[in-house]
């Protein structure tokens, strides 16, 4: 499937600030799901930002403004060719080992309800069985509910809000995952839902965990299914701090206003 | 925050054990050994009162520097000074000799583990340590994965902990591999001596401490980022004023005549780092950073950090810059790593360590839980992980109940404690109240790792003040000697 990313972050503030900063991981690698045809990052501000590979393997682009704006724009862009892995991601640069991705961080520390959870898929079987119904029990008891959380939220606290997005549930998922002795991660990206009106799904997050004699596995707990060909990752780390698609830091008193678009479609496809 | 502490934890607060008696420095009664000689005349020789008065002299001096204990100890008052002992402890050259050879081979061997555990992972195939004490380690930094810092050097200024057991057995207590402080009183305490009594150092031929500023500077500059263009600049990172080793840090960043800054003073451009400065900015190449890594940069450690410069961990992805030390080095300096020291010199150089390790009982592993649980009132035991010298149990000290309560921990949670032998410190004369006394000391040098690896003669002396007492930190009223290496 040949997919068309734009993806555009408006920052806009009341009064001008001094300086702002952001890191970007926003940029796809090639594995056998996914061939980069094309792929740009820029701002306004900006034509080229500097880019590096991260620890994890992520492309990971920096955008600095170091004088007083009032606004700045962040633009992604690019287009790639997916096939159906059945969520088996192979051929990608894998620079740390599985068993670093059991290691715990402070979003996804089990609590009793977490490893409560965990138990209950432990006695499905396989490892894999034990994945999917974890899939299921994850989205069956965390309603998906904007705005009930927010980017500190743990998996615990999510858990016990019964309440949150693909963010939650990926934590949720990677911490009883863990709990059951399996290596997970966190992976940021996009995905192509086939309707152009419900932007905000664009960007995306899902979990993946290390499957003997598979590899690496996806599984989106917020959608119930392992990654399609609608999928493209464009960050892993051990949660979302790791594998924040956008971290910031700004200078100066101005109150922010965010205005996010993304538009995934399918190419060579009218619209 | 600040620095890790130059740790005492390893050296238990028991008194010396009655078995074994330790080694003294300036030798037994009648038995002078011969470099001490000098030091023997002198305090033959040199009427007490006028011995007295030096010593009032000494803590004059230290005062008007103004040059306070809060290295150290966080917490402790400010203003306290750092007891100073007018009694050096002395090095033959043979000795330092000995000793500079085991830092070479073991800051190596360091070096070259921190570049492993970020790249191949070869140690970890070879099965020669447990896989998830590394990976699992808090030490352990993802974020330098596959990442080689300029010289592939990642940590530039050791601080390794030595103590004597024996004429030629040096040991390591401890490898401080990320930001070691205490420098500034070897160099601080030289310089007393010096004031104090011209004479000693005019009869004798005692190695320079004084070039250990020109020798960072010029380690530092060694190690410029690849996109260096032109001569590297170099600039001092603190905390702050606030923090403990403070003045230390604005002792080398004069002593070196660079610039000392804060977060703040940085920005992180094109990833570039640049300094702020009345002529505009100035591109900074190497950072001299006596921040930790969880405070360096916000935008990739923590988000609430005030201290750091967003930014800053990108610019030395990119090459841009080299932190020094290096990020991540801090999983060769984990208590729980420490045990496997050796088995890095045998596996990286292929040579046998010079320095030997105490040997460090690791309790995850039954054999050890077994032996530990066994000879608990002997040992001394340390949460893998904890610092500071909290939650540690001191077996010859302790309590049948403080024994039976970590009995009880040591089996729910074996993994958390490593257990060692109490040590038998040697010993060197020093003043106390009582006139002069043998006390315990331990050693920390100084290893400047670059293009090539130096280390000033000596390094900071720190004495147990309390007879008997195995204590050298200061919190625990530890004081400081200076140390002299005799040249032939």
């Amino acid at each position: 499937m040949r997919l068309r990313v734009r993806h555009q972050t408006a920052y806009s503030y009341d009064s001008p600030i001094a300086a702002a900063i952001q890191t970007l991981r926003l940029t796809p690698r090639n594995y056998d799901g996914l061939r980069v045809v094309q792929w740009r990052v820029w701002s306004d501000r900006r034509r080229e930002l500097p880019v590096f590979i991260d620890g994890y393997g992520n492309p990971t682009h920096c955008h600095a403004v170091n004088y007083p704006h009032t606004d700045a724009t962040v633009f992604v862009e690019g287009e790639v060719e997916t096939a159906a892995t059945h969520g088996i991601v192979r051929g990608a640069p894998e620079p740390l080992p599985p068993l670093f991705f059991l290691r715990r961080t402070p979003l996804t520390v089990p609590d009793a309800a977490l490893e409560a959870l965990a138990r209950q898929a432990a006695p499905q079987g396989s490892v894999l069985k034990q994945l999917h119904a974890l899939l299921h029990l994850v989205r069956d008891r965390v309603d998906y509910l904007r705005g009930a959380t927010d980017v500190a939220t743990t998996a615990a606290e999510a858990l016990a809000a019964g309440a949150g997005v693909c963010q939650d549930h990926a934590h949720i998922f990677i911490a009883a995952a863990r709990q059951l002795g399996i290596p997970a991660r966190y992976v940021g990206g996009y995905i192509w839902t086939g309707l152009e009106t419900q932007e905000y799904q664009a960007t995306h997050a899902w979990a993946e965990t290390f499957v003997h004699d598979l590899g690496w596995v996806g599984f989106d707990p917020a959608n119930r299914i392992c990654p399609t060909e609608a999928y493209i990752r464009t960050s892993v780390g051990l949660d979302y701090r790791s594998a924040a698609p956008v971290r910031g830091i700004r200078r100066g008193a101005g109150a922010e206003t965010l205005s996010v678009a993304v538009n995934v479609i399918q190419a060579g496809v009218d619209q | 925050m600040g620095s890790p502490e130059p740790s005492d934890v390893n050296l238990p607060a028991a008194e010396k054990p009655e078995t074994a008696i330790p080694f003294d420095e300036m030798g037994t009664a009648g038995q002078c050994r011969p470099h001490y000689e000098l030091v023997r005349r002198w305090l033959d020789e040199t009427p007490p009162e006028l011995l007295a008065l030096k010593r009032r002299e000494a803590e004059l001096l230290f005062r008007r520097i103004g040059i306070t204990f809060a290295v150290y100890a966080e917490g402790g008052d400010p203003e306290r000074l750092i007891p100073f002992d007018i009694i050096p402890r002395v090095l033959d050259a043979a000795e330092w000799e000995l000793v500079s050879r085991g830092l070479r081979q073991r800051v190596r061997a360091l070096n070259a583990f921190i570049r492993d555990v970020y790249h191949r992972r070869e140690i970890l195939r070879a099965g020669l340590m447990p896989p998830a004490l590394v990976l699992h380690n808090e030490g352990f930094r993802p974020e330098m994965q596959d990442f080689e810092p300029a010289q592939g050097v990642y940590t530039h200024v050791a601080g390794i902990d030595i103590v004597r057991l024996g004429p030629r057995e040096f040991t390591v207590l401890e490898d401080n591999c990320r930001t070691p402080s205490g420098v500034s009183y070897m160099m601080e305490n030289r310089e007393a001596m010096m004031r104090l009594f011209p004479d000693l150092f005019a009869h004798h031929r005692i190695a320079s401490v004084a070039h250990y500023p020109e020798e960072l500077l010029d380690t530092l500059q060694s190690v410029a980022p690849p996109n260096c263009q032109g001569e590297p600049r170099v600039a001092l990172l603190t905390p702050g004023a606030h923090n403990s080793a403070y003045y230390e840090h604005s002792f080398l960043a004069d002593e070196m005549g660079i610039e000392l800054v804060e977060g703040a003073d940085l920005f992180v451009d094109d990833n570039v780092v640049y300094m702020r400065t009345t002529e505009g900015p100035k591109r900074v190449d190497v950072l001299y950073r006596r921040v930790d890594d969880d405070f360096l940069d916000p935008l990739t450690f923590r988000p609430e950090s005030v201290v750091g410069t967003p930014g800053l961990f990108n610019a030395y992805r990119s090459g841009n810059l080299t932190l020094a030390n290096g990020v991540g080095a801090g999983i060769a300096d984990d208590k729980a790593i420490y045990r496997f020291v050796p088995a890095m010199i045998r596996f990286y150089l292929g040579e046998e360590p010079i320095l030997s390790n105490v040997r460090t009982f690791s309790c995850a592993q039954d054999g050890d839980l077994a032996y530990v649980l066994d000879h608990l009132e002997e040992l001394v035991v340390k949460e893998a992980r904890g610092s500071g010298g909290y939650g540690m149990l001191i077996g010859p000290q302790a309590t049948q109940e403080q024994l039976a309560e970590f009995r009880a921990k040591l089996r729910a949670a074996p993994g958390d404690y490593i257990a060692q032998p109490t040590l038998a410190l040697s010993t060197c004369p020093t003043f106390v109240e009582a006139g002069i006394a043998p006390r315990h000391v331990d050693l920390r040098p100084f290893v400047l790792v670059g293009r090539d690896i130096r280390i000033v003669p000596g390094g900071l002396t720190r004495v147990a003040m309390r007879a008997g007492s195995l204590v050298v930190n200061s919190s625990q009223g530890g004081g400081t000697k200076d140390t002299w290496v005799l040249e032939d």
